[in-house]
Parts: structure tokens; C-alpha cells; sequence
């Protein structure tokens, strides 16, 4: 199987990034290719949130280079990235307790002036989970884990990305419900959106993405096509509760 | 967001009837102040003078100014600021400088209204004036914010504290810098050009129309202050204070945002600073101390972070309270109890009390915004939000 042949639409190329005096994240080199759902995993503390960060602008790399679409966007702050194309789901959700779900997403839409086309996005977005629709004027904190995340992962739509980061999608959710956030991000990728998902539930991000980075205190361990690593001897044992 | 939400039409609605009630309340007022009372029977007019005279109410409406003023940065963005008073004392030497003769050497008069035969000083037209206070403090605004609103909440009280400390200091011990005399030191700047719009003069006694046009600047406030809610840059605002890494996500820029809510705060605190000192003719530096940044925070607090309506109430109330009501409440009571209280140097503590009763029982005041949220309630950040913040912020 080869990995598709799409342009590379982001270049993270020898990236260190450190908490003060301790490294997070040492030489990590990835890439993440149009149309691709690339999936991030790796246990806690492996340095896939740090990663996310530092590509989000929030953090800033020691060494290495982050490129987007052909420009350099480390060091840049997190809203420019934001209008560059990337959008981010982020860990733990962090909707907007007090504003209702209408008003969540059209946060989201924040920096977009084409008002015609960010409503059809939140048509869109309100087909993409229908729970959303009938909670539409309710206040978002009053909502259900599972609720709340698809509100984060519309949200992050609306600003209608080239590149989604998800983080920790299925954080805290009933199975069922991670099934349908799953399903739900194969969709978004059929549709046209590319993906990076960093996921603790690395059997559920390996069975929709394309391609995968392991990993480990901060340092690349392992990556291939998801395919592969998903029956690879090694990661079944560490990561997918093989015996 | 469709425009015609019904969340929108009730909103619409309460704006349309807190409108109407409070412009008919200052209409009355000065219809009765102006035309009624100086006709009524003596004891009434001792009776008003003593429980609601011009001066406090003039006094109300500039607070509702300054409150509303320090609402779109405590109560929209979310930051605190406990140095307020830094605007007000900025605002007030800009009426000091360009309304009365302190520059005597200068001999400058722009439509302004120098005393007859005293054209010495520099004397501007009330309304530049008010232009000048706002985009002088709107200047200080931005100095002080763009170094200072980098911090996390804590760290930014404190450091606005300072500021609020600093400021009025400096204009205490500006009779001499670099040689020149810049404040009148504590004997302030005093007298006051009356104020003169088209063909008319107000001068100190004049207090109908003067408590008419703070009640037009007060309402100006207003009218901003629910514009700016409903546009981008409230929501901007809105956003920050429930999650401010969450609003950066969206593409709201920090920073320029935060600094927006820093300089409309300031502007109305220079435009209030401005028209205080108008009313009470003269600007004096021992008056810009710490405890009015509090009472500002506490009209705030009290009438609701956030609303419009609750924080205009808040500040009538608490500024009546603070210039005539306790003065009042107290003389009836000691001649009651027969006691020799005196009340009015109570009124820190009753201030504390009343605050540390809300926060105990109503933290959303008494009309609380639609979004009720305290913003002295910091989410707790886990260590590395909390490393990741202190290092994006860098």
C-alpha cells in the first residue's frame, strides 16, 4: 500500500519544543498530505497535545520548522493560523458554557466574512449532527459530553478549515458515541477536509485514519499507513490492549 | 445568527422599555428642577435639596458614564481592573488644561468661554473637550493596556492597581516637573470655564441643564455600549471572558481585542473624568484615590456585570448612596436612636459589606446579565495549560 500521492499540506520537519527546561516534543518530522486523515498516538504525555499546540500557534518550537501550504507558520500567533486554514477542536472541548449552540458556531465563524457561504457551513455542520439542530438555542454548557463535542468539532468547521485538528475527540465518551464522532470524521474527510487526529483511543483513530505517527515521550517511534500499524505486533501490544 | 431570534425581540424589547422609563425619569426630573421647584412651597425644596440635590444627581449620571465605561472591561472582556481612577484623574486634567486659565502664559480660545476679561489660559469649547479627554485617555488607554493585558487575571489587577495608584501620584507631585508646573499640585486646577454650547452658558449654578447634558453623555454610553454588545467586537468580547484560549482558536485576536475593551473603558473613564470636573469646577488630585476604583467596580458588580441596565442602576444608586443617601439615612436615624453616629465615614465598610454580600448571595447582581457569569471566577488551568499559556503569551 503506498500513502497517497496529494501535496503535502503540512510539513512539521524537525520539530523541539520544551516546557522550560523540559522537552515535550524531540525532533518530531511529520507530514500531513491533502484529503489524508493522519492520526497522532501515542500514551499520555508523549507529546501529541504539545505537538497540536505548537502547530496551533498557542506554543512556540525551541528548533524545527512547521510549514503550511508551502509558508512557514511557526512562531506565528494562533489567530493568524487560524486564518490561514487551520481550525482545532481542542482537548477538552471548551465550548462556550454560556452561549447557546447558534451562538458557538457562529464564533466559529469568527474571522469569515461571506455570510452566504457560513450559512450554508452551518447547514452543513447542523446535517452533520442533527442533535445539534434540535439543541440549537439551548446553552451549551447545559449539554452532554457527547453533544458538546460535536458542538467543538462544528465549531471548528465553521471556520471552514483546510486542515481540522481534533484533539482527543473521543475524551470522556460513551462508546456509542465515540463510534458516531468517528463516523463522523470519515465523513468530514470524504467531503474534502483534511484531518489531524490525535487520539489516547488509538484503535478507533486507526481504523478511520490513513496514515499514522506513533508516539513515545516525545519522540517518533513509529508511523505507517493505519492499516498496517493497526496489526502491527508492536503497537497491538502497547496501544490496543493486545495480549 | 438571525436577527429576529426570539432571544433578540426580548432583548430589543427590555432596551426599548429601560429607554423610554429612564429618559422619562431624567425628563421629569429636570422639568421639576427646572420649572416646578423654585415655585413650590419652601419645605419641599429643603426637602429635595436635602435628599435628592442637583449636584448628587449630576454627580449619578457621571458615574453611570464611568461605570458603564469600566462594564465593557470587567463586565464584557472579563478583565479586572482595579485601577480605574487612573482614566477619571486623565480625563479630569484634560478639562483642567483646556478649560480655564492654568496656562496663563498661553492666550488660546477655540469657541471656548473664558471668564469675562480673563482671556489668559487655554480655553477650549465643552464638547472638544470631552473629544480631547477621550482621545487623550484612549492614548493612556493603550499605553498601559498593551504591556499590561499580556497578563492573566490576577497578575493584571494588580498591575492596573498600580497604575491607579501611580497616576493621581504623579499628578499630586506635578507642580514641578522638568521644571514646570504641570498640575497645581494638591491646590488642583480651579476654576472652570462654564460651559457654552451654542449661544448658551452654563455656569456652576446652572444645574438643571448641566445634569441634562451628563444624562445626554451618560446616554451616549448606553447607546454604545449596546451596539458594541451586539456587533463582532462584543462578541469578540464575549467569547474572551467565557474561554480565552477557546476564543483565540476561533481566530479572535487576543490582544487587539482585549486592548479594544481596554480603550473604549478608558475613553468613557476620560469623558466622565472630563465632566466631573466641570461639575464640581475644578480638578483635584487628592481626590483620585483607590477607593473610587472600588466604588466604580462595585456599580458594577452590584448592578450586574455585563448589563447595560443593571450597571446604570448600580451606579444612580451607589453614587446617591455615597454623596447624599448615607449623609441622610444617618441623620434619620440618629434622631430616632438619639444617637451621634456619623454615618458617612462608614461608608468604606458598608461598601465592603454590600460587596461581600453579593458576592455571597448574588454574585450576578441585581440584573444580571442574560450570560451569568462571575468574572472573579478563574477557570482552573491544569499545569500545562497553565505553562502552555505563560509560554504563548510570551
Amino acid at each position: 500500500m503506498t500513502r497517497k500521492t496529494t501535496p503535502v499540506m503540512l510539513d512539521v520537519k524537525d520539530l523541539n519544543v520544551s516546557y522550560g527546561a523540559i522537552a515535550a516534543v524531540k525532533g518530531l518530522t511529520l507530514e500531513v498530505r491533502q484529503g489524508e486523515i493522519v492520526t497522532l498516538i501515542g500514551s499520555n504525555g508523549a507529546g501529541k497535545s504539545t505537538t497540536l499546540r505548537t502547530i496551533s500557534g498557542l506554543l512556540k518550537p525551541k528548533s524545527g520548522s512547521i510549514t503550511f501550504e508551502g509558508e512557514r507558520i511557526d512562531g506565528v500567533p494562533g489567530h493568524e493560523i487560524v486564518a490561514k486554514g487551520i481550525c482545532q477542536s481542542p482537548e477538552g472541548r471548551r465550548i462556550f458554557p454560556r452561549m447557546t449552540v447558534d451562538e458557538n458556531l457562529d464564533l466559529g465563524a469568527f474571522l469569515r466574512k461571506d455570510s452566504a457561504a457560513v450559512k450554508a457551513d452551518r447547514d452543513m455542520v447542523l446535517d452533520l449532527f442533527p442533535r445539534l439542530k434540535e439543541r440549537i438555542t439551548q446553552k451549551a454548557g447545559t449539554m452532554s459530553g457527547g453533544e458538546q463535542q460535536m458542538l467543538a468539532v462544528g465549531r471548528a468547521l465553521m471556520g471552514k478549515p483546510k486542515l481540522l485538528i481534533l484533539d482527543e475527540p473521543s475524551m470522556g465518551l460513551a462508546p456509542v458515541l465515540v463510534d458516531l464522532i468517528f463516523e463522523t470524521i470519515a465523513k468530514i474527510r470524504d467531503s474534502g477536509t483534511t484531518i489531524l487526529l490525535v487520539e489516547q483511543n488509538a484503535l478507533a483513530a486507526l481504523r478511520i485514519a490513513d496514515y499514522a505517527y506513533v508516539l513515545e515521550s516525545g519522540h517518533l517511534n513509529m508511523e505507517g499507513h493505519a492499516s498496517d500499524l493497526a496489526n502491527d505486533q508492536r503497537v497491538v501490544n502497547a496501544y490496543l490492549g493486545g495480549h | 445568527m438571525s436577527k429576529h431570534s426570539p432571544a433578540q425581540l426580548v432583548t430589543d424589547n427590555t432596551n426599548k422599555k429601560w429607554s423610554i422609563s429612564l429618559t422619562a425619569v431624567v425628563g421629569l426630573i429636570f422639568v421639576a428642577y427646572k420649572y416646578i421647584l423654585p415655585s413650590a412651597d419652601p419645605a419641599v425644596q429643603s426637602a429635595f435639596n436635602a435628599w435628592l440635590p442637583l449636584t448628587s444627581l449630576g454627580e449619578a449620571a457621571v458615574f453611570v458614564l464611568m461605570a458603564l465605561g469600566l462594564n465593557i472591561v470587567v463586565g464584557y472582556a472579563g478583565l479586572l481592573d482595579l485601577g480605574y481612577v487612573a482614566f477619571w484623574a486623565l480625563g479630569g486634567y484634560v478639562a483642567g488644561w483646556l478649560m480655564s486659565g492654568f496656562w496663563f502664559e498661553r492666550n488660546i480660545n477655540i469657541f471656548g468661554n473664558p471668564p469675562r476679561g480673563m482671556p489668559e489660559g487655554i480655553h477650549l469649547n465643552f464638547l472638544l473637550v470631552m473629544v480631547a479627554a477621550g482621545i487623550f485617555t484612549a492614548i493612556w488607554g493603550v499605553i498601559i493596556g498593551a504591556p499590561t493585558l499580556r497578563l492573566k487575571s490576577d497578575y493584571l489587577a494588580l498591575v492596573t492597581l498600580g497604575f491607579g495608584e501611580i497616576i493621581p501620584q504623579v499628578f499630586l507631585n506635578g507642580e514641578d516637573i522638568a521644571g514646570h508646573n504641570w498640575t497645581n499640585g494638591t491646590k488642583g486646577i480651579t476654576p472652570i470655564d462654564n460651559i457654552r454650547i451654542g449661544g448658551a452658558q452654563f455656569g456652576p449654578f446652572d444645574l438643571a441643564p448641566k445634569f441634562l447634558i451628563y444624562c445626554l453623555l451618560a446616554a451616549a454610553m448606553i447607546f454604545l455600549s449596546l451596539r458594541l454588545r451586539d456587533g463582532r467586537l462584543g462578541r469578540a468580547w464575549l467569547a474572551i471572558r467565557e474561554d480565552e484560549l477557546a476564543a483565540s482558536m476561533m481566530g479572535v485576536p487576543l490582544m487587539r481585542t482585549k486592548l479594544a475593551a481596554y480603550a473604549v473603558g478608558a475613553i468613557s473613564g476620560g469623558v466622565g473624568g472630563a465632566a466631573f470636573t466641570t461639575l464640581v469646577n475644578g480638578v483635584f488630585a487628592e481626590r483620585f484615590n483607590f477607593a473610587i476604583s472600588i466604588i466604580i467596580l462595585s456599580m458594577v458588580v452590584l448592578g450586574g456585570m455585563g448589563n447595560v441596565w443593571g450597571v446604570t442602576v448600580g451606579a444612580v444608586l451607589l453614587s446617591w448612596i455615597n454623596s447624599t443617601g448615607l449623609v441622610q439615612i444617618g441623620n434619620v436615624i440618629n434622631e430616632a436612636a438619639g444617637t451621634k453616629i456619623n454615618f458617612p465615614s462608614y461608608n468604606f465598610l458598608i461598601f465592603g459589606l454590600l460587596l461581600v454580600l453579593m458576592m455571597l448571595f448574588r454574585r450576578e447582581g441585581f440584573i444580571p446579565e442574560a450570560r451569568i457569569r462571575m468574572v472573579m471566577h478563574e477557570e482552573d488551568l491544569d499545569e500545562v495549560e497553565f505553562v502552555a499559556h505563560k509560554e504563548g503569551s510570551k
